[in-house]
């Protein structure tokens, strides 16, 4: 069972101190279905038994390898699926079963921006509907207002407010991608999940995007949770940084903390894999390649999830489940070896 | 110094769609030597994957090889015969891509595929080529090869394919592998085993790579030498250490500073290259990097720049940079 008692403050009013959302205990799993009737013979544990609480005001950076549960955690945090098990909350208030109208107001307060702008833009809408559409969903504004504050929020996302009438394929990828920034914040969102939002841009694109999410949160008082595959990227962007591995939190620090010195083995054999543009440092540097790949979702090793291809597991990490405990202010670690 | 292994030639590469003329790789010449990784570098559309693909004769329709020439050992690639080329493809250049999932054939079992090239191209029969597969797939790092060889694509993960299709090009013993971002579908610690593992090869069999790509950090790690290529042509080439330490072109300046550093403690904002990349059907007049060049000058609007020493190891394509001005540190 979660630890519902470890929930902040579910029965005083919230402050802003208290996290702006936080999980406790969370997991969404998939059904595996096999055979002509489809029958269930497994489930994928995508999310297995995540507690995480992000602040007001922070952007959060999740990483970690494809399949590791990080997309479908960013999606279950603002009900977009299901959680199997365990409590979200917003605000202090219990979201994990929200429906109706109070699922509705939710929506207007967290929103999504999505990887791939080619995907995630309907080709036969023009900008401002798209723009627009959240508002009619919501009926936040009507006729001049409504145009107007299309136009504000093109604006706002560097695009021209004279190009409502075009189609996604007349912009470049940098600027769907801005289209798609302009979506999420139609509604005045709070909280807004990132999902490797420059992932497909070219390199020279990648830093307007960033620096626009960056100058957006300064302005508009916005709280990110920041998905990635690129280190890089996620420790520059990023107050704080969450590890995932296999379904689970391996490692939370803030972000110069945790690349300064990581803890979790895991979280220094994907620093350690990092290759930096620069050749001096690269000939000189340390190899330590990770053996291996990462353990099937559907059958997770037992313990330890990383035990698998953990350069210092021993015999106790297979026997029981290293819980994700604080190491420093602030400072978290699931292991029962940890790194200096 | 000895000949060059392979010698581009002013080779001109156009597609010829509906909308236009696109010149996909516009006068491009360099030479790779035997042994040595040569890095390709530039962003999507640059023409680094058709400047490959047109060394190995693949360039899809409506694309063409329009000029210049291809010599690998002396002998021009552009005129061969397509039963020539054939044999050139499996025997002396080998190619990896992106992607191994597509292009590895899904009903077909590994085994089979990574020993394919011998059947065709050296007359081996099956269960030779069996053998010599297996212990191809041993040598690129596959556990359990003699039974994995049974396997089909789909049973691998992304890294093994990629291991896969590293150990049929090699099968051959080619004298020059050519891989395109063979790490970029890949996550990091499964990218640094790949990137381990060519390292390893280059070594071993002793060939000359040349690695695409648009990740500076695999460039930094893995060549010797590297080019930087900005609409259809090379804007600057040199050392490795010296292009990175140096830079002589705004292009590779601009994006070496545009990128976020592991390393780097600071956080403050990231200075992004403004603008995008030019619309190759009807490029900018000039030098195509003027509009989103820091030190243009007047002539770059309407004189067109080419690839000239700069400094005593890099070449450089600007106007600014031949002209003796330093670019500021970065």
């Amino acid at each position: 069972m979660p630890d519902i008692a470890a929930a902040p403050a579910l029965h005083r009013a919230w402050t802003a101190t208290d996290p702006l959302v936080s999980v406790r205990g969370l997991k969404k799993w998939f059904p595996v279905s096999s055979g002509v009737l489809q029958r269930t013979i497994a489930h994928v544990h995508a999310v297995d038994g995540v507690d995480l609480d992000i602040k007001k005001g922070e952007t959060l950076g999740l990483v970690g390898e494809s399949g590791c549960g990080k997309s479908t955690l960013g999606r279950t945090l603002i009900r977009l699926l299901d959680a199997n098990e365990g409590v979200i909350s917003y605000r202090g208030e219990d979201i994990t079963r929200s429906h109706g109208e109070s699922l509705r107001r939710l929506r207007r307060k967290m929103t999504m921006i999505f990887q791939d702008p080619y995907a995630s833009l309907d080709p036969r809408h023009t900008v401002g509907d798209i723009v627009g559409e959240p508002l009619d969903i919501h009926r936040l504004f009507q006729g001049r207002e409504r145009t107007e504050r299309i136009g504000e929020l093109l604006n706002l996302v560097g695009l021209n407010a004279r190009h409502v009438d075009r189609y996604p394929h007349e912009f470049s990828g940098g600027q769907r991608q801005r289209i798609g920034i302009a979506r999420a914040l139609a509604v005045d969102p709070e909280f807004i999940v990132c999902d490797e939002p420059i992932s497909s841009l070219d390199v020279s694109i990648q830093a307007q995007i960033i620096n626009l999410l960056e100058a957006l949160q300064a302005r508009l008082d916005l709280t990110y949770l920041f998905i990635a595959h690129d280190l890089s990227v996620v420790k520059h962007i990023s107050n704080r940084v969450a590890v995932m591995y296999l379904g689970k939190v391996m490692e939370v620090a803030p972000a110069n903390e945790l690349y300064r010195r990581p803890r979790h083995p895991y979280t220094g054999s994907l620093l350690a894999a990092v290759p930096i543009p620069d050749p001096a440092i690269e000939l000189t540097r340390e190899r330590v390649i990770l053996q291996g790949d990462v353990a099937s979702p559907v059958d997770p090793p037992s313990g330890c999830r990383f035990r698998t291809r953990c350069p210092r597991a021993r015999e106790h990490c297979a026997e029981a489940v290293p819980p994700l405990e604080a190491l420093g202010a602030d400072h978290k670690a699931a292991c029962f070896y940890p790194l200096d | 110094m000895p000949a060059p292994l392979l010698e581009v030639r002013d080779l001109k590469t156009q597609f010829f769609t509906p909308e236009g003329v696109v010149k996909a790789v516009d006068g491009v010449s360099f030479e790779l030597h035997a042994g040595e990784t040569l890095g390709i570098v530039g962003e999507s559309g640059c023409g680094k994957s058709v400047t490959a693909l047109s060394i190995m004769r693949l360039i899809p329709r409506p694309g063409r090889i329009v000029g210049g020439s291809v010599l690998f050992e002396g002998r021009d690639l552009v005129g061969l015969s397509a039963a020539e080329m054939q044999e050139v493809r499996g025997e002396s250049i080998a190619m990896i891509f992106q992607d191994p999932m597509t292009s590895l054939n899904p009903v077909f079992r590994v085994g089979w595929q990574v020993g394919e090239p011998l059947v065709i191209h050296q007359a081996k029969d099956n269960a030779s080529a069996g053998v010599e597969a297996t212990r191809m797939l041993a040598k690129v790092g596959i556990p359990n090869p003699q039974q994995r060889a049974r396997d089909f694509p789909h049973h691998f993960s992304g890294g093994m394919r990629q291991r896969a299709m590293i150990a049929m090009g090699l099968t051959t013993t080619p004298a020059v592998l050519i891989a395109d971002e063979p790490t970029t579908a890949l996550d990091v610690t499964i990218q640094a085993q790949i990137l381990d593992l060519l390292r390893h090869v280059n070594r071993e069999f002793g060939m000359a790579t040349i690695l695409i790509t648009h990740n500076l950090g695999v460039v930094a790690g893995m060549c010797e030498r590297v080019m930087v290529m900005y609409a259809g042509r090379i804007v600057e080439s040199g050392p490795t250490a010296d292009v990175f330490a140096h830079p002589k072109h705004p292009y590779t300046w601009s994006l070496l500073r545009s990128i976020p550093r592991l390393d780097a403690d600071r956080r403050e904002p990231l200075k992004p290259i403004e603008g995008s990349p030019p619309d190759l059907i009807d490029p900018p007049a000039g030098c195509s990097f003027h509009p989103r060049c820091a030190f243009r000058v007047d002539r770059c609007s309407h004189d067109d720049p080419r690839l000239q020493p700069v400094g005593d190891t890099q070449q450089a394509a600007c106007w600014v940079t031949q002209a003796g001005t330093e670019l500021p540190r970065a």
